[in-house]
């Protein structure tokens, strides 16, 4: 498909355009496009619009820097949401993942991706500084580490860690362990080993 | 433990061959390319879930056909089992016991432990000090996979680690704090991974230099001895003292990726003034130790492959592998030798019970 021959310029320039994005091959990049020329023209005009209104009115809550409407976001502003616990994640589908749960009341703090040298990223790309400015206000009692379980996420656990340790913020972090309905004989051993070592008192387990 | 039969179809040159295994010696001869040590890779396959030699399935197929197949019948702790091995081109290959599709292959290495000493490994003796890490940590981390867990994260804070000091040198900037982090990250997981090794070590070396004096017949000293730096001094006082290096060099000085081994022949490095024979004598009882680790880890006996063995080596020496393979330690053996007579000759001597397998254009001849 690299060498492929286009009548149409505009088909190839559009091609290109989405084969930009992740996860889109060419292949699927030239279905899109002959997709989007089938369509009536008001829906594709509807589909560009979204696109460019997303790009140039999107926000960053003031607060927690996830993604927003508005200047303070949904969670942010609402009044019965607890505001002295923060969760600290990595992106936006973190949010998501753990809104999903209806598990938590606490708000969030979107630290944009984690800690990596690699890709360029460190501690000043981060909205880390900024978490620490929202702990020093005094507001908050509890800080949970959400980062993934990866060599990087603990690296930036630390680091934050590093740069708490001096408040007397409650730092806590996300358990892990066997996954609900998963057989122990199924669990890996790494997984497996940590849950033992980090084992519950049964009776909070039931509560 | 050992293979009864192994039956194998568009594997390498064998188009399909189905063979019926003695429990104790098994010797395959054949001319040069007749396919002897494609034999031995399909059974070190059914164990490790990869060829010895090519790790890219595809060019293990046999030219034009698209897929192999390789199953062999164990008997494993006085139970039988079957292991098949299908890979098709394009497809993810698959690996059952008793008919059961693994999801990890990992689950899998291990459970039929073996020991496969090829003209390939002088690498250990000649090559770089990455080659003899890989035979220690893929030794080890075969029985204790948090030891590998550990030389993964220990990897990745390397590569970060390595990655920042280039970045503090491209922006003319130091940070201390978070370079600190990876410290701990190498520490924490550098001293686990060097205290497995020094454990595995320390058991083998005993064991090696048994098996050295043997085959030699006692004639030559021989010393292999774990190399860290770690030895001496904990890995936080080596980082803390290598911090200016390290950002003149981009580079982190210390710690377990510089480990090595010591290889001596008398007093000297064997790189330099072993002979061919002697390397091989070094690098067999090398195997037969690990052969002796891994039997004590499994709880059985593994299977020894020996590729072209008797090639290098004087017939003193011959001699002693066959008496020593031939005796209880050792469990079912696969030889591969060029000469019948050669072959029948060596066999011939010793009660141990035993089969001859003559391959021609990758079929089994009898």
């Amino acid at each position: 498909m690299q060498n492929e021959h286009f009548p149409s310029k505009l088909l190839e320039n559009a091609v290109d355009e989405f084969a930009r994005l992740p996860g889109i091959g060419r292949k699927t990049a030239l279905r899109m496009v002959l997709h989007l020329l089938r369509c009536e023209l008001s829906e594709v005009e509807e589909f560009g619009q979204a696109i460019i209104q997303l790009r140039k009115e999107v926000k960053h809550c003031n607060v927690c820097h996830n993604i927003s409407d508005t200047e303070t976001c949904s969670i942010c502003s609402n009044p019965a949401r607890d505001r002295s616990v923060i969760c600290v994640v990595e992106n936006i589908r973190d949010v998501m993942a753990i809104e999903n749960t209806r598990q938590y009341n606490g708000t969030y703090h979107v630290l944009g991706g984690i800690i990596s040298p690699m890709d360029g990223i460190g501690p000043n790309n981060l909205e880390i500084e900024s978490l620490i400015e929202r702990v020093k206000t005094g507001e908050v009692i509890e800080v949970i580490l959400a980062l993934s379980t990866t060599m990087e996420g603990d690296t930036t656990n630390f680091y934050i860690y590093k740069k708490l340790k001096n408040t007397d913020v409650n730092l806590t972090t996300i358990a892990r362990g066997v996954s609900v309905g998963g057989e122990l004989e199924y669990t890996d051993e790494i997984t497996l080993g940590r849950s033992i070592m980090n084992r519950l008192n049964y009776f909070d387990t039931i509560k | 433990m050992h293979l009864e039969n192994l039956s194998i179809l568009n594997y390498k040159n064998i188009e399909q061959a189905d063979l019926e295994f003695c429990s104790r010696l098994n010797c395959f001869f054949g001319d040069n390319g007749a396919g002897k040590t494609n034999m031995l890779d399909a059974i070190y396959y059914l164990s490790f879930c990869k060829s010895f030699f090519n790790a890219i399935d595809s060019l293990n197929i046999r030219h034009d056909t698209d897929y192999f197949m390789l199953k062999g019948q164990y008997t494993r702790k006085k139970e039988k089992e079957l292991v098949s091995c299908g890979y098709k081109a394009g497809s993810k290959k698959q690996v059952k016991r008793n008919r059961k599709l693994y999801k990890r292959l990992s689950d899998h290495i291990g459970l039929f432990p073996l020991v496969m000493i090829s003209p390939s490994d002088a690498s250990l003796i000649l090559g770089g000090s990455d080659e003899r890490r890989k035979f220690i940590d893929g030794v080890i981390s075969q029985f204790d996979h948090r030891y590998l867990e550990s030389l993964i994260r220990y990897n990745r804070a390397l590569l970060q680690r390595n990655n920042l000091l280039k970045k503090f040198a491209e922006n003319r900037t130091f940070d201390h704090e978070i370079l600190s982090i990876y410290d701990e990250q190498l520490i924490e997981h550098g001293e686990k991974i060097h205290k497995k090794r020094q454990d595995f070590l320390s058991g083998i070396i005993p064991v090696f230099q048994h098996f050295y004096a043997f085959i030699s017949g006692g004639k030559e000293n021989v010393v292999l001895e774990y190399n860290s730096s770690l030895n001496n001094t904990p890995l936080r006082e080596q980082l803390a003292g290598e911090v200016e290096k390290d950002r003149a060099t981009q580079y982190t000085n210390a710690g377990i990726h510089k480990d090595d081994l010591t290889l001596l022949l008398g007093e000297y490095p064997i790189k330099k003034t072993g002979s061919q024979g002697q390397n091989k004598t070094y690098l067999t009882a090398l195997k037969f130790a690990q052969f002796e680790y891994l039997k004590n880890a499994a709880g059985l006996k593994p299977i020894l492959l020996l590729d072209d063995i008797f090639d290098k080596l004087d017939s003193k020496r011959v001699e002693k592998i066959i008496e020593l393979v031939s005796q209880d330690q050792f469990g079912q053996i696969f030889i591969t030798d060029t000469n019948r007579e050669h072959l029948e000759n060596i066999v011939g001597r010793i009660p141990t019970e035993h089969k001859i397998f003559r391959i021609v254009d990758g079929k089994l001849n009898n």
